[in-house]
């Protein structure tokens, strides 16, 4: 039972037998869509990355992202970066998989944000989603579509914080500019 | 169409000119022998075999060898030849095995000239025989026909050759040997035969290799039941012990075949019966009790051996002690931090300044700071009791390779036969974590040179050791480590040079000098020291040109190409400008050619020569005598510290161990 969460929205990260959640994937795809017009057929490579930025008490502790793919800590890892999204199956194109027990106890929040590395903007990125899985049983709890992409290359996904003792997944859907997330640090800084 | 022949199977040949392919793993005799209609062989002239290895419509391979194509043009025989028999021996008198029972199965095809197969068969359940008929091709109403024949004799060739009907059959059985023997003295020596203890390792990793390629055809009910590529035909009966795998009966189970026996096996020989279990699984966890963490096993993690596996183990452990000591870190860093920042506040806060609002917001900013250290803590020892427990299985199960000195394993030492997959230089642990102690373990072979730092070391945490103490221990780490480095290597595939210019490391490296296990004198004096670089500047040139040649075979016959370690004690003595542009040298190049330098030197010794050496100290991983945190870990850059891995005080393993390398090291010939 998949939730399609909507801007601003806040799912509750709790197992449907009541458990908590130990490890969840971000995942995130996408697809370049077909130009218009004569050269149809020229592929047009679009570069999205995903990143995860954990945060202590608003401040930046660490990155995950293509050049850093385990946060120190190993609590977060990105599976690697991905240059051109997929061939339209629809699956995920990049991962984050963050192991909630293993978060050090001074991060209370971590965001993921999607950047476009190549800089189209999400005009030109068809059926971009991101979707967030627990990892233990690979079932889907919560889908986010970056549908009505507009003129911007950046977005902030989501957020996956503190609650208590468990964790809480808020959906954001920010647009934003930049190449990466250090680009984004201003705009997500609101939403923390 | 191929047909995998059982015992007793035939076949009809679809053409007369043919292959026949044999592979057996180990160096053995094929040869063909031709019987007339009443299954006698009529002479020596109808005996193709090393000493004469062409006969009419028939070639064989003139000496033994672990794969064979013989040649046979069936139209070309003798006329009255109704019976071509292929025959199997094993060398005798070359220090090889001496029964097919202590060898892989010998698999034989017969081919077309294009090298389509006919027929195959898999000689199993031979054990004490040291000749086989493995194939006949014989003449029915016309047609010549192929039969698994598979008659085994447990005495030899010379039996053999008597059973069909051979009045000097043996003087023609010693013949054929002798020449077999001649032609083995021409070729490389044969390597000493493999032990059970030297061989567990890689050669279960090339059982399950093997398995997963073939479905599962070997390693069944016998050690050696399908046919292995030559590189993995070790005895079969290593493969069972110490492996962690499924019992295996040993490989002479299988009923022995004599002259009369008549008993025809129609189990298919490469097929696996059902029954079996896969071989050597990797051990896994058994299921945690809820709430309680999983309980480690030793060998937890992913590779083809259990040698592969314990090293990725302990790099698994290295790599999660380093990340949950950088979460700790982190969040005591960040709870300072924190606490710096609300005290700040506080101070400059007017209204902190009157009554007690002060005080209290002091103390609730520091309860703050020490809630979430405690959690971190918290955090930091349940991981470090799950790693700690996880070495406590981990370190018992270590190969000698990989144990420290005081590991029991190293009084079971053996001369390996392979070469380790790593080495064990020292043990790394972090302030936090003091009793979890994670080994160092280094690829082999060596990449980068070794410097033992015989000087102060700028961390302070060496002042009570006056320099020449310091030197001595830098000296006895450095013997160590070069011990456990002729240990790890099979015999004479490892040497051990030294240059003591000063002639003062006499008394250190006494355990390398009377165990007599190097490969020549130490160098005193300036000519020792432009003597033993000379020779092994000379080496690495001669290899370098012969690979960049590829004339690897064009080597003088008397080089010796095994790995190569130098020892220099107390660097730069005794070398003049000429000496250390050697010794650049040899640190520059020789790694990928074998030769790997082990500098025992105090880098302010050699500070005349400027920043000229940089590169030289900067090429060698600085290993200190003393526990020393100067080694970063790959992932988050701690600073390590780093601990030798040092004999024990008062313990004998090391001559021990050292006397063995020499005594294999003089039956080697070197």
């Amino acid at each position: 039972m998949t939730v399609n969460m909507t801007k601003g929205q806040a799912i509750s990260l709790q197992k449907s037998d009541g458990g908590t959640l130990t490890a969840v994937r971000m995942g995130l795809g996408w697809q370049a869509a077909p130009r218009r017009g004569l050269f149809g057929s020229r592929t047009r490579e679009i570069d999205l990355d995903a990143s995860a930025v954990l945060f202590a008490d608003k401040q930046p502790v660490d990155v995950v992202f293509f050049r850093h793919l385990v946060s120190d800590d190993g609590s977060v890892r990105h599976t690697g970066d991905n240059l051109v999204g997929g061939a339209g199956q629809g699956g995920d194109d990049e991962s984050v998989l963050v192991d909630l027990a293993r978060v050090p106890v001074h991060i209370d929040q971590i965001v993921f944000t999607v950047n476009s590395f190549t800089g189209q903007t999400f005009q030109e990125v068809q059926n971009a989603f991101c979707r967030l899985v627990d990892e233990t049983n690979g079932q889907e709890m919560a889908r986010y579509t970056l549908d009505g992409g507009g003129q911007y290359t950046a977005q902030i996904m989501a957020k996956v914080h503190r609650n208590g003792t468990g964790w809480t997944m808020t959906a954001i859907g920010t647009p934003a500019n930049g190449r990466t997330f250090q680009d984004l640090m201003p705009a997500i800084l609101p939403h923390l | 169409m191929a047909v995998e022949l059982v015992r007793g199977q035939n076949t009809p040949l679809p053409q007369t000119r043919l292959e026949i392919r044999v592979s057996a793993g180990k160096p053995i005799v094929a040869g063909v022998t031709l019987s007339d209609a009443q299954g006698k062989v009529r002479g020596a002239e109808w005996i193709a075999h090393p000493g004469s290895p062409q006969l009419p419509g028939l070639e064989v391979s003139q000496q033994a060898a672990a794969d064979h194509r013989l040649a046979v043009d069936l139209e070309a025989l003798p006329d009255a030849v109704e019976r071509v028999n292929v025959l199997l021996a094993l060398p005798v008198g070359v220090g090889g095995p001496v029964r097919f029972g202590a060898v892989a199965a010998p698999f034989v095809a017969v081919t077309g000239l294009d090298g389509t197969e006919v027929a195959s068969y898999t000689i199993t359940d031979l054990d004490p025989e040291s000749a086989v008929v493995a194939l006949e091709l014989y003449r029915r109403n016309g047609v010549w026909k192929v039969r698994a024949v598979g008659q085994g004799y447990a005495g030899g060739l010379a039996e053999m050759l008597a059973d069909q009907g051979l009045d000097q059959s043996r003087e023609i059985a010693s013949q054929i040997l002798d020449a077999v023997a001649r032609g083995m003295a021409r070729s490389v020596a044969a390597p000493p035969p493999r032990t059970a203890e030297g061989d567990r390792v890689r050669h279960t990793a090339a059982a399950a290799g093997s398995a997963g390629e073939h479905s599962g055809a070997t390693a069944g009910e016998h050690g050696a039941a399908a046919p292995q590529p030559p590189t993995t035909g070790a005895p079969a009966p290593a493969q069972s012990p110490t492996t962690g795998g499924p019992a295996q009966p040993p490989t002479a189970s299988g009923p022995t075949q004599t002259p009369n026996s008549d008993g025809v096996n129609y189990a298919h020989p490469s097929r696996r019966p059902a029954a079996a279990a896969p071989p050597s699984p990797p051990p896994t966890a058994p299921p945690a009790q809820p709430g309680q963490p999983a309980q480690p096993v030793a060998g937890d993690a992913t590779g083809w051996s259990m040698e592969e596996r314990l090293y990725n183990q302990v790099w698994g452990m290295f790599e999660d002690l380093a990340r949950t000591t950088a979460a700790y870190r982190s969040a005591v860093d960040f709870a300072e931090s924190r606490m710096e920042q609300e005290l700040d506040k506080v101070l400059s806060d007017p209204r902190s300044r009157i009554g007690g609002t002060g005080d209290a917001a002091r103390e609730a900013a520091r309860a703050k700071q020490a809630q979430l250290v405690d959690q971190a803590r918290e955090v930091l020892d349940r991981d470090l009791a799950q790693l700690k427990a996880e070495a406590e299985v981990v370190e018992p199960a270590l190969p000698h390779a990989f144990a420290a000195w005081d590991n029991p394993v190293w009084h079971a030492y053996r001369v390996p036969m392979e070469v380790p997959m790593a080495l064990r230089l020292g043990d790394l642990h972090l302030p936090e974590s003091a009793d979890v102690r994670i080994p160092l373990l280094m690829r082999l072979p060596l990449e980068r040179g070794l410097w033992i730092d015989s000087g102060r070391s700028s961390s302070g945490s060496v002042t009570f050791h006056d320099s020449a103490e310091l030197h001595r221990l830098a000296l006895e780490t450095a013997v160590a480590l070069a011990a456990r480095l002729l240990a790890a290597y099979p015999a004479g595939d490892f040497s051990v040079h030294v240059i003591d210019a000063g002639g003062g490391a006499a008394g250190s490296l006494a355990p390398l000098l009377q165990a007599g296990v190097l490969a020549h004198p130490p160098g005193h004096g300036a000519p020792g020291v432009t003597e033993v670089l000379a020779r092994l500047t000379k080496r690495v040139e001669l290899v370098q040109m012969a690979i960049r040649g590829g004339a690897t075979d064009a080597l003088p016959p008397d080089l010796d190409t095994g790995e190569q370690l130098l020892i220099v004690n107390d660097f730069p003595h005794g070398f003049d400008d000429r000496a250390v542009t050697q010794l650049r040298y040899l640190a520059d190049e020789g790694p990928a050619v074998g030769v790997h330098l082990m500098l025992v030197a105090d880098r302010e010794d050699a500070s005349a020569y400027g920043p000229i050496l940089d590169p030289l100290w900067r090429s060698l991983l600085r290993l200190t005598p003393v526990p020393d945190d100067h080694l970063a870990d790959p992932w988050i850059g701690h600073a390590w510290t780093y601990q030798p891995a040092l004999v024990p005080p008062g313990s004998t393993v090391l001559r021990q161990v050292l006397a063995q390398v020499a005594q294999a090291r003089r039956e080697w010939g070197r």
